[in-house]
Parts: structure tokens; sequence; C-alpha cells
């Protein structure tokens, strides 16, 4: 059973996808794979039952995600009959954009956010849902639930609507929208007790398990395909590791666990001295980058 | 780990639970701890931030990274010397860390043994007082601080009105920096006295003074060796006791309905989260605005039916009758019914930059009902500090006041300290669609609920309440080639981009159609334009913002659909440009043909111009682009209160 702190979160968050789908046009889900996406699709489930969830998913594809994140994604959504939409920005591809050369932050902000405008735009989206949590970072904890940008789709902290109570105001013009986040009052730790108590599939690099990786400064970098770029003479090395937040392969760093069930993750995390963002190469280039990369458009 | 097979079937079946007891249930069992929310505020430099980083710190929520982080911004933004900055936990923007301030509301999250805890820290400059509200809306427990070397200022009082208006029951009078003036009791003792005083005028049930120095963690988490006179509770002890039970756990069954649940024919059901009381199978219920009353079949969720659902859980409600219920609708038990009403009072906090002005349209939310409003009248504001109430016409932003609000339908509502779920409402701009007040319901006024009832006739009036706007003739009469439709074209399209409803009469929509038979003599024209102004009449009738552009040279005819029109409704605009310049221009080609005498009674060649004599706009062109003479229109608009 769901503990009583579970269930007000849950009722919370079931509130306000459930105003989403009331109040918008056209609303999308932003599904990214992880572990809170997971949480987030599975709230919207319950929310609408017995209906299904009256928006599709999209997922901003970098192509440098884990292989097991893709066949993970494409399975969760056929066994549970939603349509879902892949977008990849083509003009990044076809500008030779990749990790490596192009470094984490150029990256991040044309396949990831340029990305997401670009689909947004594309199908004409005015809500869109993210798994984001205020306890993940500092200018998450300024952000509302309801958080609007502009035609441009930036986010003006200064600029914030109050909002007072529950009273959402969801009023957008033309070519504005809202983004979303249902999960926003959770933690990290509710995440995993609700995973686990809900028994919500996840991607199997949450788990513990023997990896190919490499040491590149303080992180582990697992070698997920042939496109890994090693060093000269350097050779992956297996390692029992797990990952506390997924996203594009290179730039995701390994921690090393024996947690190969979500309880064993679960205890882990009830010990745990380390943020789970410390692992996400793209926020360590310098204070308060979040809130740049927000103001250009990132979830 | 579950299959995604296995998954998909469980979620379909919904039994997600059926597992046995592990340590990790053990965990679970453990998070049944009660939650509290509380919110930090005061005047600026208080030591807000800094409490909240303080309690992040004792309760062990910083994790190892984070700390590096923060020394190093300690080092770099830091307000406390070599020493580190707690504030820097909580004040995540730029622009905050570079000011050495709070900017907008944060919510941060700890637990400890015995409660969880979502603690707001709010801004303590009066600029960001609506962010302090926000806050203040999503509490249970309200800490304010003061600066023990300052005592209670201004803006302490502020918070504590604020605090109380919005049912804050408990406040925490944290006299902090106690370190900064040698402990001193009797300094502790005076602010205490001086608040207390100020707030007997004020709704709380108990305030409880805990001399605190955030920065050195007195009286925090762990007792001070340093206020030995001290023998209460510390802040952290004191938030995992306070009861917070209060009488809104007795309210009445109410439920908004939030979305109508329809997957096939054989299933209408009305979600929504039950917002107080609770509601069982069997019992009748009624909805509020109609007056229908039926039956609870069934209370569906996911994880199975429920025989009774309670305050706070999201469910899905199907009713044994067909009742026409839509989003908004508010269920409620027959016998214990919320007001229904279209004019009430209420206490309003305005947070726009632009002043509130009684008369203009706003959007008002409550529940889950959306619907045009207008502050009818400012029956006072309050000066907080001396607690008077003031004559005012209108409301500057952080002012409150208690105003009279009319809506253009009747909504349910209950008194705001009665029920803050229905009560509870905010104004938003209907152009900008800013959110520019907050506010809390008194009271319905008596003269409203006879007046709902005999709001069924749709008439001009009604018709134009829907679409929130004053119908009127934009009137532009000038010589050909004056720039009538240039004008008149501006003008509509930033009436459209405001929401107003419009509509162009110009020869290319008339004289194709309802016109084709009417030439250009004299008897013609003065023909065109009786009918051009009897539909303008009609159109008006239907609520529209009429924009006609036609030379319509005389006077008697221009005079003729005035008469038809209520006063204020036809507005003549003279759009003066000399024939010199109209020749010059000749967009048409009207006057070289003319001249040629290809064209016969030409306005201002062969047939007379009467120039008007008294219309309510004259704009001389001469030297101005459309867009320009086009503002001079929606000035006057504005001046009339007919557009914003």
């Amino acid at each position: 059973m769901l503990s009583e702190h579970l269930k007000r979160l849950e009722a919370e968050s079931i509130y306000i996808i459930r105003e989403v789908a009331a109040e918008f046009r056209n609303p999308v889900m932003l599904y990214s794979i992880g572990k809170d996406s997971g949480v987030m699709l599975h709230l919207a489930m319950k929310a609408f039952y017995p209906s299904k969830p009256p928006f599709p998913l999209l997922h901003v594809d970098t192509t440098w995600k884990f292989r097991d994140m893709i066949t993970f994604r494409d399975n969760l959504a056929a066994s549970l009959g939603l349509e879902l939409i892949v977008h990849v920005n083509q003009e990044g591809i076809d500008r030779g954009i990749n990790p490596f050369d192009s470094g984490s932050s150029l990256h991040t902000r044309v396949m990831k956010t340029e990305g997401l405008k670009q689909a947004l735009d594309k199908y004409g989206f005015d809500a869109a849902f993210g798994g984001a949590r205020r306890d993940e970072e500092k200018s998450r904890a300024k952000e509302r639930i309801f958080s609007f940008r502009g035609a441009n789709h930036g986010w003006d902290p200064k600029n914030q609507r109050p909002e007072l109570w529950r009273l959402y105001n969801t009023r957008v013009h033309q070519n504005e929208s809202i983004r979303v986040f249902p999960l926003s009052n959770w933690t990290e730790l509710d995440i995993w007790l609700y995973t686990l108590a809900e028994n919500i599939p996840i991607v199997p690099l949450y788990l513990a398990a023997e990896r190919p990786v490499v040491r590149r400064g303080e992180s582990l970098i697992m070698v997920d395909d042939e496109r890994m770029r090693l060093n000269d003479g350097e050779r992956p090395v297996m390692k029992k590791v797990r990952f506390r937040s997924l996203g594009c392969y290179p730039l995701s760093g390994a921690v090393k666990s024996d947690a190969d069930t979500v309880e064993a993750v679960v205890q882990e995390m009830m010990t745990t001295r380390t943020s789970e963002r410390q692992g996400r190469l793209i926020d360590t280039d310098e204070a308060a980058s979040m809130e740049r990369k927000k103001r250009e458009g990132y979830f | 780990m579950t299959s995604l097979r296995l998954y998909s079937e469980a979620l379909f079946r919904g039994n997600l639970h059926a597992k046995e007891e592990t340590i990790v249930e053990r965990m679970l069992a453990d998070q049944n701890k009660s939650f509290l929310r509380f919110l930090t505020c005061g005047s600026v430099d208080d030591g807000k931030s800094t409490l909240i980083g303080r309690l992040l710190f004792e309760s062990q929520r910083i994790y190892e990274d984070q700390l590096v982080t923060l020394e190093s911004d300690s080092r770099r933004f830091g307000t406390t010397g070599d020493e580190i900055d707690y504030a820097l936990l909580v004040d995540g923007l730029d622009d905050e860390r570079q000011q050495g301030i709070t900017i907008d509301v944060a919510y941060r999250f700890f637990t400890t043994s015995v409660r969880a805890f979502m603690v707001a820290d709010t801004p303590g400059h009066e600029q960001y007082t609506r962010n302090m509200a926000t806050g203040a809306s999503n509490s249970d427990v309200a800490i304010l601080l003061i600066d023990a070397r300052k005592g209670v200022l201004p803006q302490t009082k502020r918070h504590a009105v604020i605090c109380s208006l919005l049912g804050i029951r408990h406040i925490v009078l944290a006299v902090n920096k106690i370190d900064l003036v040698g402990y001193d009791r009797a300094i502790f003792d005076q602010i205490v006295a001086d608040f207390s005083s100020f707030a007997s005028q004020l709704s709380f049930a108990s305030i409880m003074p805990i001399p605190i120095s955030a920065r050195y963690g007195d009286n925090v988490v762990t007792p001070s060796d340093n206020i030995s006179w001290y023998q209460g509770v510390t802040l952290l002890r004191y938030l995992e006791t306070i009861d917070i039970k209060s009488h809104h756990e007795a309210a009445p069954f109410r439920m908004a309905v939030q979305w109508v649940n329809r997957p096939n024919l054989d299933f209408r059901g009305y979600s929504g989260t039950v917002a107080s009381g609770a509601v069982t199978v069997g019992d009748k219920i009624a909805v509020a605005e109609s007056g229908r009353a039926s039956t609870v079949k069934s209370l569906v969720t996911f994880d199975g039916n429920l025989d009774q659902a309670r305050a706070g859980e999201a469910v899905t409600i199907t009713l044994t009758d067909e009742v026409d219920i839509a989003r908004g609708d508010v269920l409620c038990p027959p016998d214990d019914r919320p007001s229904v009403a279209d004019q009430f009072s209420a206490h309003l906090l305005w947070m726009s930059e632009d002043a509130l002005l009684p008369g203009r349209q706003y959007l008002l939310r409550v529940g889950m009902r959306l619907v045009p409003a207008t502050i009818t009248s400012i029956k006072h504001k309050l000066d907080i500090e001396r607690f008077e109430h003031l004559a005012a016409t209108q409301l500057s932003m952080n002012e409150i006041a208690v105003c009279n609000l009319s809506t253009a339908s009747p909504i349910a509502f209950d008194a705001y300290k009665d029920n803050p779920e229905t009560g509870g409402f905010i104004l938003i701009d209907r152009f900008t669609n800013a959110t520019v007040a907050v506010g809390m319901i008194d009271f319905a006024l008596r003269r409203a609920t006879n007046i709902h009832q005999q709001h069924t006739t749709v008439d001009q009036e009604a018709r134009a309440r829907i679409k929130s706007q004053k119908p009127c003739v934009l009137w532009f009469t000038g010589l050909s080639g004056s720039g009538k439709s240039s004008i008149s074209d501006v003008v509509e399209k930033r009436l459209h981009a405001r929401g107003y409803h419009t509509y162009g009469l110009d020869g290319d929509n008339v004289r194709h159609g309802l016109n084709r038979d009417l030439g250009f003599t004299d008897a013609d024209r003065v023909e065109n334009v009786r009918r051009i102004g009897e539909v303008s009449r009609l159109f008006v009738d239907a609520g529209l913002i009429v924009l006609c552009s036609f030379i319509s040279p005389f006077e008697a005819e221009r005079r003729m659909i005035r008469e038809r029109m209520k006063e204020d409704e036809f507005i003549e605009i003279f759009v003066d440009t000399p024939i010199e310049e109209c020749m010059r221009r000749d967009p048409k080609g009207l006057y070289a043909k003319a001249q040629r005498g290809e064209i016969k009674n030409f306005t201002g060649f062969d047939s007379p111009y009467e120039t008007p004599s008294a219309p309510e706009l004259h704009l001389r062109t001469t030297g101005k682009s459309a867009e320009e003479l086009a503002d001079e229109v929606l000035g006057y608009l504005r001046m009339k209160s007919i557009a914003i």
C-alpha cells in the first residue's frame, strides 16, 4: 500500500495532469524514458482511468541515448497503446553535432533544447508536461508548476505568474505555451519509493550490473556502442555500476553500486551523500547553468 | 523488476500491489509520518533564506557535492565573510545571487524522523509581495522573522496581515540575529510585546515567539547555551509538533468537476479532487449551480472503486441519473449547498503594476470555473501600519482592499474563512493573461440572489456580456482616398488582437451583395447609407464592435444612423484629408477617371461632401501614418472604456 505521503503526492499530480487535459487545446507529455518520466506516465494512466490519457507522448531523441532506453521506450508505448512521437533535430545531425566534437553544452542546446522547440512548434502543442522536480536543482526550486513560456519558448524567471492555492492560470495567447511539472513537489526518494510500491518498470540501467566503462575525470562513462571515442591505449573495463539519472550515454556518469534491485536502490538512496545531478555532466559548466538553459527553452 | 508485459497487464487489471511485505514496505510505512507546509516571511535581510539553508543543512538534506558548490559559492557571492552562507542554498536565480536577495518563492523539502516538510522561502521586498502571498496560500504555518536589531518593521506587519488574510492560523515569531544584540532578553521581550499588540487585531490561533540565530544555529535545531533565559522548544521541535488540524476538516462535501470522463458510450464519470468533506456511494448530491440532484453510483479510481472518498482524494464519480454536468460545476450535498450568486464581497490583494480600476473587466477563477468579472466598487483599502480603513478609487500593486465584485454568470462558493478551497479566487487580466489579484470571498451580496433568475432573456446586454465588450459603431467618414479603410483596418486588427469581436463594413463587402442594386445617384447614396446603418444597428444588437468606412457625404444620413442607435453607440470619426492630398494618393485611380469625365457624381468633384459638424473624433491625417491615427482612435475608445 502507498504511504499517506505518497498518496498525497499522487493525488496532487493527478489533479495537475487532469487540469492540463481540461484546459489546453493540444497538450503533450514529454517522455524522457527516465524514472521520473515513468512515474509521470504512470500517474497519467491513473488520472484518466477508465479513459486513456488524452494526449500523445513526445520523446526528443538526441540519437545518443543508451540503446536500452530506446528499446524500453518503444516497448512501453506499444504495451500501453499510447501514441509516441519521436523527434530528432535533423538539422543538428546534418551539422554533425555530437557530444564529442561539439562539447556537452552545444550538443545539449542543439539536440535537446532546439529539438524540443522544433517539435513543439511542428505539432503546435500549447502545453507540455515535464518530469522535473523542485528538489533537483536550485533554479528548479523557484519554478512554478504551470510555467509560462513566451512565443520563443523562453523562461523569464522574474516574470512568473503567482500560483495561489491550486488555482492555476492556464491562459496563453497564440504561439505561447505552458510547461507543466506535475512532479514538482516529489523528491528523488519519493520517486523511488513510488516506483517500488507501484511496481513501475524502469530501464535496467538504473540497476547495478557489470558494464564496460572508461574513466573520464571524476566520471565513469559507459561504452554503449562503437561511436564512443576512446583515447589512445584506453580499454573499457567491466565494473559493477548503475546510473542515477539517464541521458546521452557519453554525458551520463555511472556510479559504482551493488544495488541490483529497486529495493536495494532505495536503501542506497537513503544513505547516499551525493545528489543525482552529480552524474550529469551538462550541469557542471557553471553555477546557475540550468537557469540559463531554461531561459533558452530547455525543460 | 517487473517486465513491461506484466506491468501493462497489472495496470489494466488494476492490481499493482500484490506484493509481500519487505524491508522497503517498512520504509514506506515510515513515510506515513505527517506532512507540514510552512513558509518563512518577514522583511528583507531578516535572514529567511539563511534559516532555511540552516534547516536543510542540519536535517542533512544537503549532499556532499552540493556542499562543495556551496563552499565555492560562499567565497564568490557570500555575504558572511569566510563562513558558509547558507542562504546560497536556496537563492538559486542569477539575479538573486548577485543582489544577495530573494526574488521569487522557492519550495524546498526535508524530512525528519517525525514529519515531512515543504518549506516556501518567500521574498521580503515589498515589490515581491505577490510571491510571498503565493507561498502563504500553500502553507499551514508561517515563520515570521524579525531582525532583533530592527524590531517590528512595516513589512513584518504587511506579511502578518497577508498570512492572516490567507487563513494561516499559527505563527512563529522568530526573533533572529539574537547573537548580534548580545542575546539580550529585554530586546526579545520588547519585540514580542510590540508584535502581540499589533497581532491582536488579526486572526491567529497561536503565536510562538522563539529567539534564534539562523547563522549560528541557536534554537534552530538544538537548544542554545547562549540563551539560557529561554526555556521553550527549538524551532524544529515546534514545527515537528504543532497540531495543524483545522476547523475546515468538518466542512461539508464539495467537489468541482475538473474533467468529464467519457471513454465510451457506456461510461460517464466526473473526475475531480474532493475539495472538502467526504462523499460515500449512495449519497444524494446536487449540482450547486443548476440545483439538479442525483445519487452517487460509484467512486472510480484506477486502483479500484472506493466506498468513500475524502478531502484531497482524486476520484471519478458516476451518478445514477443522466444529469447535465460540465467542468466547473460544484457537486455538494443537497441540504448543505454553497452560495450561488453573481455579486459578492471579498478581500483583494492587488498584484499587478497596472492599477485596479473599478468597472474594468477581468477573468475570475474560482474552483474550476472561469468567468468574466468586474470590481463594482472598492469599499475601502487597508492601511496596514495603522490598521485603518481608507477610501479609494483605485488599487495599486500590493495594496489590500475590501471590494464588491460582480460576475458575468452566477458562481458557487463558500466564504473563504469557512472553506478556503471554494472561497479563494484569482483575477486574470484579459489582455496580458497575467494573474493580477488574489481574493478571499467574504459573503454573497443579498441583491445578487434574486437577480440571476431573471437573466434568461437573451438581449443585447446578454450577448455583449458573453463577448465581454461594449458594442458600438465606429463610423469613418471622409473623402475617397482620405485613408478611412487603412485606419479602420489597423484599428480592427488591434481590437481583434486584444480579444474583441469586430466586423468591418466597407464598399467592397456591401456594394457587391446587399447593395448591388444601387448606383451612385444622390438617392441611391442615401439608400446605400441607410441600409448600412441598419446592418450596423443589427450587428451592434448582436454585441459586435462594427467598423464602417464609407464616404457618407451627407450630414443628414449620418445623423439618421446616429439616431437609430443608443447614445454612445455611434462614434463618428471624421477622416480629414485635404482633397489635393486625396487626389495625389488616388489609390483606386478614381480621381483621374473623374477628371477625365468617366465617373459622374464623384464626391468632392461634382458632388458635395458635407463636413461633420460635431464628430466624436476628428482625425487630421496630414503627416501622420495609419498606425498613428489608429492610436488616436484606440485612445478615444480607451477613454470611453469601450476597449482597453
